[in-house]
């Protein structure tokens, strides 16, 4: 069988690139090393090394193409003692499937910082919804994502604690069980650790599970499950296995539930390699992001926040309707400062902008909606831009949110820096009940407004 | 199964004396013949204890002193009328957070502690008040912790869900199903190092048996011979889901009679018999008999969260099955044994009442006054020992 030639990724979001010119022609000899090809985005250029040896049988990409998808085929490499007739089959085999020969080494940004990219690429762009909305809450914007994509594929099935009968510890589930069935809808027993290894199973089996915890704080029952089986199955297999599978449920601070139903995960998901993870603010984002996360072929984390879950939004009617995984949307356009927040946050981002409008500082809030993979791309152009950047997350400052977009800044945006990125955090402390102190440890638009300032440099 | 111990369905008869032949022992169920309903393989179920129809008479006294019984009867209308407090709190909107309410279980933890020292190491879950007010948990703290408060039995950090009172022996109840039970066998082990006599108790509903670490718990108990009493408070729901949508069987003894560990399948509303039962299971743990299981079938009169009665939900929980299960009050039963056996005069359980629900409103007024934690407390308690490094941030 030849070896493929994929199209490389520069960076962790190119999802397609230009194949500006082959250095070698069909029938030349290839040692690892060899240049092969110059691509380019329109940030950089990049030349394709070879790993293998052997003889390039076809160029199956011609030189000038555009728009060419990461992983793609661009060309084959004849093994010692192949001859041309096997490029027949090659070219029949499924480009880009995740068991093929690996982008040529250095094309793989190798630097260890820099997170592993997904090998799916993510759709194009926003799809810039022109359709009809209709005014919904949140709640139900993601019950319609579910019910959309149980219609549209037999193999999505949701299971949970009192996610049938109840119809969702937070009615999310509301009307699914009467829709579809008990075969369908599925409550479990008070199991987390087993019912989400139940759900690796299924998806491994060819199902597309959607596991619902009822908080996600009930997911640490289940963290093995997550980490060594969800995240890691088809890495570990070869890319011969895989998990598409959705985890969802309200995770962040909740009021006045203390120390254990009250924190936000997103970090400690977002450090593993193999998961994705997706915390939306708007309900068009929670719906299309949802209806994504069920098709993708990955364990996805899909974080929601019980106190948005009956905030009304505007939502996407047309069942085709759905958000990239892995893009940042700009909530809003501003010169002055870049405030990047997830999930909730992302109001007090706004509400913070407003503030500081009313002072003559045109903040932008870039929406990260994903967080892994994290769309470096808008932030490091909007930081470009504005020179400054404020992070706001509602989970703890070590090892957070905050300190990878720091970190990321560090790297990719160094000489644009005006000043040091500033996080806003909750205080580094279990969550407190009192109502004063609970109300100290999370994070405000004031907090938000002051960082803005600081990093300013105004006071 | 740990040498030495006879964990039988006999040995136990043995320990316990002959309860078996008592109502307190689950008869066998009767599953029809079939390949699958084989004896072997048929699973024990809580048959009349779980229907309310039965199990309501007053109480068998017989062997009981009176100050005894009127101990009882103190713990548990205590706890009643806090938590009915508690509910108005939260209707009234000074308590915010989510309060889960025993009211209809109070005879289980009255019973039990009845044999606890505060050497002895006692854990519960979200449904704790009766576990700490049985223990002799302060009434005014407790108010002040729901409330948030600096005088808070956890002084405010805490609230209804995480509630500790190391002075009487109660280490903790947290709402993370399940959590505390492996926490109650460590105690255990440390009891057993430490050579004493103290044991643990484990406080955990139907809907914890569930999930995985209670398995695991108690085969370590059975495995290292442990001195903790497993207290399984099934009152057939969890959350909104009915038993029956959640186990094969209704009863839960079967996961202790699988590890090796003697049990008792008892109707958990019935104080006298709750505290016979248990007493013998604590004297075995505390003479290094190991742990035991109980299983006390009760119900609680409340919703899952929140004051209401939660008639709206499960397969059957309804208004008429809360009626039901309301001529199965533990008070009640207790009250008319008493009565009838002469312990006490018509009037005197209400006189008792009243003065319990003065103390516990005036616990409630001084609560609702006292002062919330210095804003100072925020980073206090991270670290024992030192104060606490900043990490950066905000
Ligand atoms: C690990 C975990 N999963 C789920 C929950 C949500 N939850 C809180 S209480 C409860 C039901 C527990 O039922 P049971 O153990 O029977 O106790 P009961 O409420 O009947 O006293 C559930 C599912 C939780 N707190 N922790
Ligand atoms: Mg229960």
């Amino acid at each position: 069988m030849p070896i493929s030639i994929l199209m490389p990724a520069l960076s962790p979001t190119m999802t397609e690139g230009n194949l500006a010119k082959w250095h070698k022609k069909e029938g030349d000899t290839i040692n690892s090393g060899d240049v092969l090809a110059e691509i380019e985005t329109d940030k950089a250029t990049m030349e394709v090394e070879a790993v293998d040896e052997g003889v390039l049988g076809k160029i199956v990409v011609k030189e000038g193409a555009e728009g060419v998808p990461v992983n793609a085929v661009i060309g084959l490499i004849l093994a010692d003692g192949e001859d041309a007739a096997s490029l027949k089959d090659a070219a029949a085999a499924p480009a880009a499937v995740p068991s093929e020969a690996p982008a040529p080494a250095s094309a793989v940004p190798t630097v260890p910082t820099i997170p592993a990219a997904p090998r799916s690429a993510a759709p194009a762009a926003d799809p810039d919804y022109t359709g009809a909305t209709v005014t919904m809450t949140l709640r139900e914007a993601l019950r319609d994502a579910i019910a959309e994509e149980m219609r549209a594929d037999p193999r999505v099935f949701l299971m949970g604690e009192e996610v049938a009968q109840y119809q969702g510890a937070y009615k999310v589930s509301q009307g699914l069980l009467e829709e579809f069935g008990e075969k369908r809808i599925i409550d479990t027993p008070i199991t987390e650790h087993g019912f989400t290894g139940l759900g690796v199973g299924a998806a491994m089996a060819g199902l597309r599970p959607i596991i619902e915890f009822m908080t996600f704080n009930f997911a640490m029952q289940a963290m093995d499950q997550l980490i060594n089986s969800a995240a890691k199955t088809h890495y570990m297999s070869g890319g011969q296995m895989s998990t598409p599978i959705v985890f969802r449920g309200a995770n962040g601070a909740a009021s006045r539930v203390a120390a254990q139903h009250s924190q936000d995960f997103a970090s400690w998901f977002a450090s593993v390699p193999g998961l994705k993870v997706v915390a939306p603010y708007s309900g068009a984002d929670a719906k299309g992001l949802l209806k994504s996360a069920i098709r993708d072929p990955n364990p996805i984390i899909f974080l929601e926040n019980e106190l948005l879950y009956g905030r009304s939004f505007e939502i996407p009617q047309d069942p085709d309707f759905t958000v990239p995984i892995g893009r940042a949307r700009i909530a809003r356009p501003g010169n002055d400062v870049t405030i990047c927040a997830y999930s909730m946050m992302v109001g007090h981002a706004l509400d913070a902008a407003e503030t500081l409008a009313a002072e003559g500082i045109d903040a932008e809030v870039i929406d990260l909606r994903t967080l892994r993979p994290l769309d470096t791309e808008t932030i490091v152009t909007s930081v470009k831009k504005t020179n400054r950047l404020v992070s706001v997350e509602e989970g703890w400052p070590y090892a957070g949110i905050g300190a990878e977009l720091a970190a990321q800044m560090m790297e990719q945006a160094f000489d644009w820096l005006d000043a040091p990125v500033k996080r806003v955090c909750a205080v580094d402390v279990p969550m407190p009940y009192a109502a004063n102190l609970e109300e100290l440890a999370l994070p405000k638009p004031a907090d938000v407004v002051a960082a803005a300032k600081s990093v300013l440099y105004r006071n | 199964m740990a040498s030495g111990r006879d964990t039988t369905v006999k040995g136990l008869q043995a320990k316990l004396g002959n309860l078996a032949e008592s109502e307190y022992f689950t008869p066998p169920a009767t599953k029809p013949a079939g390949p699958e309903n084989d004896a072997e393989y048929a699973v024990k179920g809580l048959d009349s204890l779980a229907d309310p129809a039965f199990h309501n008479a007053p109480l068998d006294i017989t062997d009981w002193p009176h100050d005894r019984l009127r101990g009882f009867l103190h713990r548990m209308l205590t706890i009643r009328a806090v938590e009915e407090r508690l509910g108005e709190l939260v209707e009234s909107g000074d308590v915010v957070c989510p309060v889960h309410l025993a009211i209809g279980q109070e005879a289980i933890p009255v019973a039990v502690s009845h044999h606890l020292t505060p050497a002895d190491r006692v854990f519960g879950a979200h449904r704790s008040h009766g576990h700490y007010l049985a223990l002799g948990g302060d009434i005014y703290q407790l108010f002040a912790e729901v409330l948030g408060r600096a005088d808070g039995c956890s002084r405010g950090m805490g609230g209804s869900m995480h509630l500790f009172a190391p002075e009487v022996g109660f280490m903790g109840s947290v709402p993370i199903v399940a959590a505390t039970v492996p926490v109650a066998v460590g105690a255990a082990l440390a009891a057993k190092m430490d050579k004493g006599d103290a044991v643990a108790v484990s406080y955990f509903g139907d809907g914890a048996a569930e999930e995985g670490v209670v398995h695991e718990s108690l085969n370590l108990a059975s495995q290292m011979n442990l001195p903790v009493l497993f207290v399984c408070e099934n009152n057939l729901y969890a959350s909104h889901m009915d038993i029956s949508q959640r186990q094969p069987s209704d009863s839960t003894a079967r996961f202790a009679q699988a590890n090796g560990i003697p049990h008792a399948v008892i109707d958990g509303n019935d104080v006298a018999g709750t505290a016979r039962v248990a007493g013998e299971m604590i004297t075995a743990a505390r003479n290094g008999g190991g742990p035991s299981y109980l299983e006390a079938v009760t119900y609680r009169w409340r919703g899952h969260v929140g004051p209401d009665e939660n008639t709206d939900v499960g397969i059957r929980r309804s208004t008429a099955e809360i009626a039901a299960w309301k001529r199965r009050d533990p008070v009640a039963r207790l009250v008319a044994a008493m009565t009838s056996r002469g312990d006490m005069s018509g009037n005197e359980p209400g006189a008792m009442a009243d003065a319990i629900r003065d103390h516990v409103d005036d616990c409630a007024a001084r609560a609702l006054e006292a002062p919330y934690p210095e804003n100072s407390a925020l980073m206090d308690l991270v670290y024992a020992g030192s104060p606490t490094p900043a990490s950066g941030g905000r």
